[in-house]
């Protein structure tokens, strides 16, 4: 199957996996108007988000002009003429190459200027948040559910599936997260889909332990129980009852996991393993680019400021969903 | 004979649901103690007593703060001292304890160690001399084995005896008021009696006047010269201990009496205050307790009465003792 | 208490038999030998130059069952060996492992002790100072800057501060190291300034909740009622009581003391545990990571059972349980 296919694939299913999310999250005691109340407390950093998020999904819809076309593109990159290429770097908005002074092709047309082959750094910028989406979405895609269920079962039953879940979670807990990872990814290989498989064996654990502690706890609640005297099914009881009631929990930890996702992946980009066309690798090219001379800064800054404003907007947006959401809970659960 | 302690107009506040309001959770409070005397503050939970007890200290919890009002200890005003003039009052003058030994005191510190920190505080004594102190006070507030029991952490203690210890390190200072909000409520029925009887024995020995803050009458009757009794932040009725309790005014205190288990018949169902005490940003207009009060009149909805002097130094707040 | 801590060793020779079991399926069972060999000689090596490799790594033999000989397998040969701490050699070089470990250990200790001795105790104090002030403008400015800080991913502070202090003021050399104790501190000044400052962030933020959650408690009221003023409640009331969540999330992050910060080390050029890291990642080097990842979970696990006896010292409500 073509690229472009799966990413779209991904992305809907994302999108998909982010409405269920919600509507769960509507079941629960913890009211819906709670989370508006987010956007009212931290208004900037929702809408840079709200952003970024648009952004990403613009960049994921792509398709192919007849075909005759060589690549499928996506409706950022229609945003950009055709062939808005350079040979090799030029500074932003200037006429010449930054090398030689050669005329460019479109003179004063790249706002942020071109990395070393001539790319636009703006349109790399811009498509920095389709992988970070990426990230954080399949990531999540992959983590959170089987969490979840991991994570309630054990709780729920307790016994030998308890135990099972919690060695697995301690075995998997000690070690050093940076280094499971880069293990994982060398054994899986390079490319976005196993980049994001190894971020979830690192990260699902923190939400199989909030699931399974939250889940030790509703069991004791005086309404599960009723719902036990009353003869409901195990599976009934969890779906309707327990579940809904740690999606809360749930939302806070991908919350405060994601910036530390898509961190993670600027390192593996560094390392030279991670996913093509992030922010990490263009951080990762401005090693040489710091000590040419004159030095180029563009295509780092660009990146730079890319990346620290989706993290920020994500950790201010984080802080207010866990004020609002769960002020204490989550601090004793961990 | 001059007041130690006298609290007027005394009004605290915390933010209120909505930005930038603030409401009263005591509102103009009028207290006075007088030197060796025992008055207690009684009121149902949440109508603000911790409050006051905190605010005369200057110790309302943030965002709390104290409002309006004076706190005069001897005379002297304690509002708007600087934090190190309030530092040498507290402790030293006027003493706390509170509700809840079991989280009051450090858990990771020698029991033995808070004290002498008490002592040390406000006097320069050599440490020796801070260990003799804290051993005798132990003695005197009746801690079995005092010497072993100096070196034990608080969760090796009862609850009973863990009182007994923040009770020593507020007499460390050798306060001339003690404060102690509601010291028996978190113990058991047996340790109550000897707590309460602990604090008058001390009372009489070393002549300290106490704040006595409680819910439950029957402890009144066992310590207090003087009752106060606080409704939704407000003093409702004030006076000596036997015209409160045995003759009292207001029909809320009336209300608080008849639903005391003790005092009942037997075989009569036990009264009870209809409704429940409203939250500090619900209090109706006029008399706050006129939506619970079985004799209410119009004029109790719509216009707060105000303190109708009594006999004998006492004084309730009702619409009913002026107009009847 | 003795069975407490029995209970403890339990739970981390439990652990580290799962991580060697999920490195054994990991790197023996998922990662095919083949391609392990073919990734260390080159795509295109001849099928008799692999089959060699095979044999001269042990990858030849069975990998859990071997009916002939039960302990002549891959699982029994990597459970013995690592918990022997007999690591063999490299795949990429065949150069013996332990000993490059055992080269890299002191520029590492070098980066991350001082790392540690000077991150910690400062942002403990940043974070006490700040908590002092809550509800002020200074609680509240400190935090917007510790957001801001975390914000930033750490490579920006490692290109920023090469940059700036390295080639821009040029107080110290960009990087490279010299084991000469003078000139290793030249070295070192730089990574380990840019660490310090890298973790600043988050960490004053936790320890500011840490202590801002303690200074809640009705302790710190008792103490303020005996007279106790605001810094001698925070250092001899909050500061021992906050020490409790302190020393756990400390624990968690001492393991890195050995293994490195991969970043910092390959960056600056110390020759130490985290470049040995990086360099397999580069040389598809299979065994060298696979020991690295073993050696710090086991310094994890061996970590969480010391904090565990550090709780008794800390925290007398454990001592006697
Ligand atoms: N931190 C706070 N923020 C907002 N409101 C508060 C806070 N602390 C106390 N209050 C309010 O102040 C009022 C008085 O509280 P206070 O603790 O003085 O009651 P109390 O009479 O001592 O009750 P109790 O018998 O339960 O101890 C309560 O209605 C409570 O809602
Ligand atoms: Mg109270």
């Amino acid at each position: 199957m073509e690229t472009h296919v799966v990413v779209n694939v991904a992305i809907a299913a994302s999108v998909a996996g982010l409405v269920i999310g919600v509507a769960l999250l509507r079941r629960s005691r913890h009211t819906r108007e709670q989370l508006g109340g987010i956007g009212r407390r931290r208004p900037v950093a929702t809408l840079a988000l709200a952003l970024y998020f648009a952004v990403a999904v613009l960049d994921s819809i792509s398709w192919r002009d007849g075909a005759g076309a060589a690549e499928p593109r996506s409706i950022v990159d229609r945003w950009f003429p055709a062939d808005f290429a350079e040979r090799s770097y030029s500074a932003p908005l200037a006429d010449v190459e930054f090398y030689g002074g050669a005329p460019l092709a479109h003179p004063g047309a790249h706002w942020l200027g071109t990395d070393i082959l001539g790319r636009d750094v703006l349109h790399l910028a811009l498509g920095g948040a389709r992988v970070a989406l990426l990230i954080g979405g399949l990531t999540s895609l992959l983590a959170i559910p089987l969490a979840i269920l991991l994570g309630v079962v054990a709780g729920w039953f307790g016994g030998r599936i308890d135990d099972t879940v919690f060695f697995l979670l301690s075995t998997l807990a000690s070690i050093p997260s940076l280094l499971l990872l880069v293990a994982l990814v060398m054994v899986l290989g390079t490319g976005a889909v196993q980049v994001c498989i190894a971020l979830a064996v690192t990260s699902w654990v923190s939400f199989c332990r909030v699931s399974r502690a939250e889940t030790l706890k509703l069991r004791e609640l005086d309404y599960v129980q009723a719902a036990r005297a009353l003869g409901a099914s195990h599976a009934r009881i969890l779906w309707r009852h327990v579940v809904p009631n740690l999606m809360h929990l749930v939302v806070i930890t991908f919350v405060l996991t994601f910036s530390q996702l898509v961190l993670s992946e600027a390192i593996l980009s560094w390392l030279g393993v991670g996913i093509d066309g992030s922010w990490g690798q263009m951080i990762d090219q401005a090693r040489d680019e710091l000590a040419r001379d004159p030095v180029i800064g563009w295509n780092l800054g660009a990146a730079s400021v890319a990346l620290f404003g989706l993290i920020l907007a994500v950790n201010r947006v984080g802080d207010a969903v866990r004020d609002v959401l769960d002020p204490r809970t989550l601090r004793e659960l961990q | 004979m001059s007041d130690l302690l006298a609290v007027e107009g005394l009004v605290t506040t915390f933010p209120g649901r909505a930005p930038e309001t603030r409401i009263p959770v005591v509102d103009r409070v009028d207290l006075r103690v007088a030197r060796g005397e025992a008055l207690a503050l009684v009121g149902e939970s949440g109508c603000g007593k911790s409050m006051t007890a905190l605010s005369i200290l200057s110790l309302v919890p943030k965002p709390g703060r104290v409002e309006a009002g004076s706190v005069r200890l001897a005379g002297a005003e304690l509002r708007g001292l600087p934090a190190t003039a309030l530092r040498r009052i507290r402790g030293a003058r006027i003493a706390m304890i509170f509700q809840e030994p079991a989280t009051s005191l450090n858990p990771v510190q020698r029991v033995g160690a808070q004290v002498m920190e008490a002592i040390a505080l406000h006097e320069r004594v050599s440490g020796a001399e801070a260990r003799r102190r804290a051993l005798a006070l132990f003695e005197a507030v009746g801690i079995p084995d005092p010497e072993a029991r100096l070196r034990a952490y608080p969760h090796q203690l009862s609850g009973g005896l863990k009182q007994r210890v923040m009770i020593s390190i507020a007499l460390a200072g050798r306060p001339e008021l003690l404060i102690a909000d509601e010291p028996t409520t978190a113990l058991d029925v047996t340790v109550q009696a000897q707590i309460l009887a602990l604090l008058r024995a001390l009372a009489a020995d070393t002549g300290v006047a106490i704040l006595l803050i409680t819910h439950d009458l029957g402890v009144v009757n066992e310590i207090a010269d003087r009752v106060a009794v606080m409704y939704a932040g407000r003093v409702v009725e004030e006076g000596p201990r036997a015209s409160v309790l045995g003759a009292p005014r207001h029909p809320y205190t009336q209300g608080l009496l008849r639903s005391m288990p003790s005092r009942a018949r037997p075989g009569e169902r036990l009264a009870e205050i209809p409704g429940a005490v409203p939250a500090a940003d619900a209090w109706p207009p006029g008399c706050r307790f006129a939506p619970r009060c079985a004799i209410a009149m119009d004029v109790c909805r719509v216009r707060e009465p105000e303190a109708t002097p009594l006999a004998a130094d006492a004084a309730a707040r009702c619409h009913a003792l002026v107009t009847p | 208490m003795i069975a407490y801590l029995l209970r403890r060793l339990v739970w981390g020779a439990v652990t580290i038999l799962g991580v060697l079991l999920f490195l054994f399926w990991l790197f023996v069972l998922y990662a095919q030998p083949e391609d392990v060999a073919r990734r260390a000689l080159g795509e295109k090596a001849p099928p008799e130059a692999i089959a060699q490799w095979l044999v001269n790594h042990g990858y030849d033999r069975p990998a859990v069952w071997n009916p002939e000989a039960p302990l002549d397998t891959r699982l029994f040969d990597h459970l013995s060996r690592m918990l022997r701490f007999d690591f063999g050699a490299s795949d990429a070089d065949d150069a013996p492992i332990a000993a490059r470990l055992r080269s890299g250990i002191g520029p590492t200790l070098g980066v991350t002790l001082p790392l540690f001795a000077i991150g910690l105790p400062l942002s403990l104090a940043l974070a006490l100072g700040v908590a002092f002030f809550r509800d002020t403008y200074i609680d509240r400015l400190g935090v917007v800057v510790c957001v801001l800080a975390m914000s930033v991913s750490i490579l920006l502070y490692i290109l920023g501060g090469q940059f700036l202090l390295g080639k821009l003021l040029r107080w110290f050399p960009i990087s490279g190291f010299d084991p000469d104790p003078g000139l290793a501190l030249r070295f070192l000044a730089l990574p380990v300034f840019v660490g310090v400052l890298a973790g600043l962030g988050s960490d004053v933020r936790f320890f500011r909740t840490v202590f801002l959650e303690e200074t809640g408690r009705d302790y710190v009221r008792t103490a303020r009622a005996k007279g106790a003023g605001d810094a001698r409640v925070m250092l001899r009331h909050v500061l021992p009581n906050a020490m409790i969540p302190v020393l756990s999330a400390v624990s968690l992050t001492i393991p890195f003391l050995f293994t490195g910060s991969l970043l910092l080390e390959s960056f600056f050029g110390i020759p130490g545990l985290g470049s040995i890291t990086v360099e397999a990642i580069q040389n598809n080097d299979f065994a060298t990571l696979r020991v690295m990842v073993y050696l710090g979970a086991l310094l994890f696990i061996a970590v969480q059972v010391a904090t565990d006896v550090a709780y008794t010292w800390v925290d007398p409500r454990v001592r006697l349980e």
